[in-house]
């Protein structure tokens, strides 16, 4: 056949129309981008019945209630539970991402033992006999005064369990974290004679002056600050934060007065000296309180000038301050302890900021402080303790704690890795280690692990494999918060006491066990007068006994309001604070330092014993944490201001090196204005060195770079932050 | 869902947060990411390929310390309703060549359907508000977590762009519920379709629902001046909205007390102010 031009152009067009009439390249072209879509990887998330479960979370000790909402019998979402007296359906970060938690891979499967250097798998049957028989040769032996526990709270039946565990075995070592709300209570034991935690009594407020407290940062019952917050927005609350940096919390208050850290004290105290200088304060109240002379003559013998030298805070802003406070019209209550108060901090500081409250009549009184009472639904038979019980007790505390010194002390966790590492051998015979991971969260950490090392037997109790669970001995899974009965007791912050109830809304996914039963399980092993210290068949039976005709509303609602009547106390007194008003906390440095570096709390990152969550670290911002231009190393970012970046020859973006006396990290500049001249800020939470790729070597660990200071009063950890030197890398 | 559906009254979903009250704490943006089964990766810090339907910025008044102050501004999709009013004319669907991207006149929500995105990233290019994210990798969940996810939002795959859509599903689920009652629309005053980051707010900053409704909560703070070229503009004097001057006309507004907030929310000129600020009549 002969192709002439012709045919060719008509052949040509014929074929363009036919493709372009036909649908195949359509289809092919559709065909292709739904196929290019479909990846089997995608994962399609199965569809079924949905439900919702009423609980408390158990993450934070803030109490919040939550709704988990579930298809079948997996968790899909948490949401705060609407009419709940903490939060009323507010949640924050941490609670919702409870979820990737459960499921996540950094959980622990089973018990674990270690063998030749690594943690392997055994059965409960196994971890339990071995470690009652390990107990057991103790108490024989006479050593059963060196069983210790380190637990991250004291309130509630599960930590009571521990503590009732250790006293009818015979160890008075069961050692609690502490946080300002220690320095709380044993202010309020010398200066009003109740050993009780502080109740602000916020929604009343009409002023609210905060020394570094994190308010809005992750401090007491977070999600209860920030309603708190908006109903200061509505009411017209005037908020004044006096901090070194514009927090969230300073951000959000009407008034930002930067202050050099550590010297909190001083300004209250020149805030009195102004307030009875002029005779402002409230007389009716400072008639009721003991040695106001004494403490009249010390803060008018200190002069304004002094305290502005201090401070870095202008004279006539602490006398404008010191009005506005002491104002007859409003309201007004002072805070203490700085961001979220997990440092119990200076009691000298704490003692100050109460004897403003005095001045202005805000103890005990509406829109003011309050002594609240303790949860008192936990009434167990008393212990009957055998003969190896009652002399193991006798042994003095590792920590020291409520001896001689340290008498008005409790728990002296942060002793605890310097005694140790003082020792010749460990004091510690076996260690359990509930609801915390000292390994990480405690400042001085490289002392921390250097006395858990020194432990011969180490017992974590930990859901997730965080750093100090991979150093124990002994691993005993406990199940999450969303998995397990827990009671908890909420005040902080709030001008009420609530109870909430965290019940299972899944079926333990693992071979783990909840700690109380673990507890129960292993008294019954040991036997005798242990053994019947524990009467009850299981945790929950124990829980149900305990919170008695409260089980059902618990049950079915998820929390119960207790009316809270403040705690009786007595006259407020001034001399403790007058006895120690040299008692100061200096921050630790041995001379050539640059700069002050303190540490700052974000309700972003935790930095206790749970980890942050991948949906967490989404939110971190770059300005806190960064990689490396190959997006390989990630760098804390060290906040300071441009001046003292220009002094420094350093700018935004670029590398440092920050060194203390307890160690050195690279970090990257961040340049904020929010910052005083002279100080550096890096973010608490960061830096693991255990969990997944989400989260572990994330920036520096704040706590390599910090020690512990002992409060010579308290011998709690006072330290705010440590002299540094900041130089170009 | 364009044409025809009228049997119920037209509505424009729209928030309104107040930057007074918000904190900065994040959970809006953890809520909307477990809610919409966002997926995460092990380095999110460079924010440019972090994928965030709702993300809070932070940002100051430029003083210098210690004059310096901060605000937080929560940042979901602005759901813009475009020039010519509630037709649609929104700066992303007007450039989707796939029509992957649509405006629903019935709702006022801007949807965004992954199995009609082919990647080109158009949208992402026109929207002035960062509020578009591509997913440049496959999402992947760390074992075990996929059982977190919910089957109310399909997870996206490597290819798509995606961004926050009010929480339709959760828009549908409330009209079932309604039909299933045997009612043809919402009752007015009871809020049955929340976005989870309304709900998660702990401080009740953010307000949602329908702007076309006087009875309803956002309607009252924003009042919005529909006799307006710049549909929507809000008749309060502390609202205002981003980018106003682009006449993208978002639905997502924004109170503050404070004047520099407000200011910073455009490039306003002079003796311009979010106030006084008014689009010139074109005349086409």
């Amino acid at each position: 056949m002969k192709l002439d031009r012709r045919s060719f152009i008509a052949f040509g067009v014929g074929a363009s129309a036919g493709v372009a009439v036909t649908p195949i390249p359509w289809k092919l072209m559709d065909d292709l981008s739904i196929w290019t879509q479909n990846w089997a990887w995608t994962p399609v998330p199965p569809d079924g019945e949905a439900s919702y479960e009423t609980s408390v979370c158990t993450l934070c000790p803030g109490g919040c209630g939550i709704t988990v909402r579930k298809i079948d019998d997996r968790v899909v979402k948490i949401e705060g539970a609407d009419g709940n007296p903490i939060n009323d359906g507010g949640i924050c970060v941490l609670g919702l991402s409870g979820p990737q938690l459960l499921y996540g891979p950094t959980r622990i499967t089973s018990p674990m033992k270690k063998i030749k250097g690594e943690l392997k798998p055994i059965s409960w049957d196994q971890a339990l006999s071995e470690l009652a028989k390990k107990l057991g040769n103790m108490r024989e032996d006479g050593k059963a005064g060196s069983l210790a526990c380190i637990s991250g709270s004291d309130q509630g039946t599960v930590p009571e369990i521990f503590a009732r565990f250790l006293k009818a075995f015979g160890s008075q070592n069961f050692i609690c974290e502490q946080s300002s709300a220690d320095t709380y209570k044993i202010t309020n034991q010398k200066m009003q004679g109740a050993y009780a935690a502080p109740e602000f009594d916020f929604a009343n407020a009409d002023y609210v002056l905060s020394f570094g407290s994190g308010l809005l940062d992750g401090w007491g019952s977070p999600v209860r600050m920030f309603q708190a917050n908006s109903s200061w927005q509505n009411n017209n609350t005037t908020v004044v934060q006096v901090e070194p940096r514009l927090s969230n919390t300073a951000a959000k208050a009407d008034q930002w007065i930067p202050i050099k850290p550590g010297s909190e004290a001083d300004l209250a105290l020149g805030m009195a000296h102004v307030i009875i200088k002029k005779s402002l304060y409230n007389n009716a109240a400072i008639s009721r309180t003991t040695d106001f002379n004494a403490f009249k003559s010390l803060v008018l013998g200190k002069s304004l000038d002094e305290v502005q030298n201090v401070t870095g805070i202008e004279k006539k802003v602490i006398e404008k301050l010191a009005k506005d406070f002491i104002n007859p019209k409003k309201r007004s209550v002072a805070v203490a302890g700085k961001g979220q108060g997990t440092t119990p901090g200076s009691i000298r500081e704490i003692m100050a900021v109460q004897a403003l409250n005095a001045l202005a009549g805000s103890i005990n009184r509406k829109g003011g402080v309050f002594t609240s009472r303790s949860a008192d639904y936990i009434n167990w038979p008393a212990i009957v303790m055998d003969r190896i019980a009652t002399d193991g007790i006798r042994k003095k505390r590792i920590d020291e704690a409520g001896t001689g010194k340290f008498l008005g002390s409790r728990h002296l966790l942060n002793r605890l890795p310097k005694v140790i590492n003082a020792a010749k051998g460990s004091p510690v015979e076996v260690m359990f280690i509930y609801g915390a991971n000292p390994c990480y969260s405690m400042a001085g950490s490289k002392a921390v692990n250097k006395a858990i090392e020194k432990i011969p037997f180490v017992v974590s109790f930990s859901s997730y494999l965080d750093e100090t669970a991979k150093k124990a001995d002994l691993v005993l899974p406990n199940h999450t918060n969303l998995e397990r009965y827990e009671d908890v007791y909420a005040t902080s912050g709030i001008n009420k006491a609530v109870i909430g109830l965290s019940r299972p809304v899944v079926q333990p996914l693992l071979n783990t066990m909840h700690s109380g039963d673990v507890i129960i399980k292993l008294a019954n092993k040991i036997g005798g007068s242990v053994a019947k210290a524990f009467p009850w068949k299981s945790y929950k039976a124990c829980l149900k006994q305990t919170l008695g005709n409260s089980w059902n509303p618990l049950m079915k609602n998820g929390f119960k309001t207790v009316v809270s009547s403040p705690v009786h106390s007595g006259r407020f007194n001034f001399a403790p604070l007058v006895k120690y008003s040299n008692s100061v906390v200096k921050a630790e440095g041995k001379g050539g330092e640059n700069v002050t570096l303190i540490l700052k709390d974000s309700i972003r990152l935790t930095n206790g014993y749970i980890g942050s969550t991948p949906y967490m670290m989404k939110t971190v911002s770059d300005k806190v944490l960064k990689t490396d231009k190959k997006k390989k190393m990630f760098y804390s970012r060290i906040e300071i201001n441009p001046d003292t970046a220009k002094g420094l020859k350093l700018a935004d973006g670029r590398y440092a090196t920050i060194t203390t006396s307890k160690g050195s990290a690279k970090v990257m500049v961040t340049c904020d204005e929010g910052i005083m001249p002279g100080v550096a800020a890096l973010s608490r939470g960061l830096g693991h060195t255990a969990y997944d790729g989400y989260l572990k070597d994330k920036g520096v660990n704040v706590n390599n770079l910090i020690g512990p200071v002992e409060d010579p009063v308290t011998g709690l950890d006072a330290a705010w932050g440590i002299m540094a030197k900041l130089t170009r890398a | 869902m364009k044409e025809g559906h009228h049997h119920r009254k037209e509505k424009k979903f729209g928030m309104v947060i107040d930057l007074d009250k918000c904190t900065g704490c994040g959970a809006c943006m953890v809520a909307c990411m477990a809610e919409n089964n966002v997926p995460f990766k092990q380095n999110e810090t460079d924010k440019l390929d972090s994928i965030t339907w709702m993300r809070v910025y932070k940002f100051d008044n430029g003083k210098k310390f210690p004059d310096t102050e901060v605000c937080f501004l929560p940042r979901p999709c602005m759901h813009c309703e475009g020039q010519s009013g509630h037709s649609g004319h929104s700066p992303c669907v007007s450039v989707c060549p796939a029509t992957a991207t649509d405006y629903d006149t019935d709702s006022g929500i801007v949807s965004q359907i992954y199995t009609r995105c082919f990647g080109c990233r158009y949208c992402m290019a026109a929207c002035p508000y960062h509020a578009r994210h591509f997913n440049w990798w496959d999402p992947v969940w760390p074992e075990g977590m996929e059982k977190a996810l919910s089957p109310n939002v399909s997870p996206r795959m490597r290819g798509v762009v995606e961004k926050c859509s009010f929480c339709f599903h959760r828009y549908q689920l409330a009209m079932d519920e309604i039909y299933a009652k045997g009612h043809r629309d919402f009752d007015e005053k009871v809020p049955e379709y929340q976005t989870a980051c309304t709900q998660a707010c702990p401080t009740d900053a953010i307000v949602f629902g329908d702007l076309n409704n006087p009875n309803h909560e956002v309607n009252q703070i924003v009042k919005p001046d529909h006799n307006h070229r710049l549909t929507g503009k809000s008749g309060n004097p502390k609202v205002f909205r981003l980018l106003e001057r682009l006449e993208t006309n978002p639905k997502v507004y924004y109170l503050s007390s404070r004047e520099w907030v407000r200011r910073a929310g455009d490039n306003y000129q002079g003796e311009e102010t979010p106030e006084n600020y008014k689009v010139k009549e074109v005349h086409h």
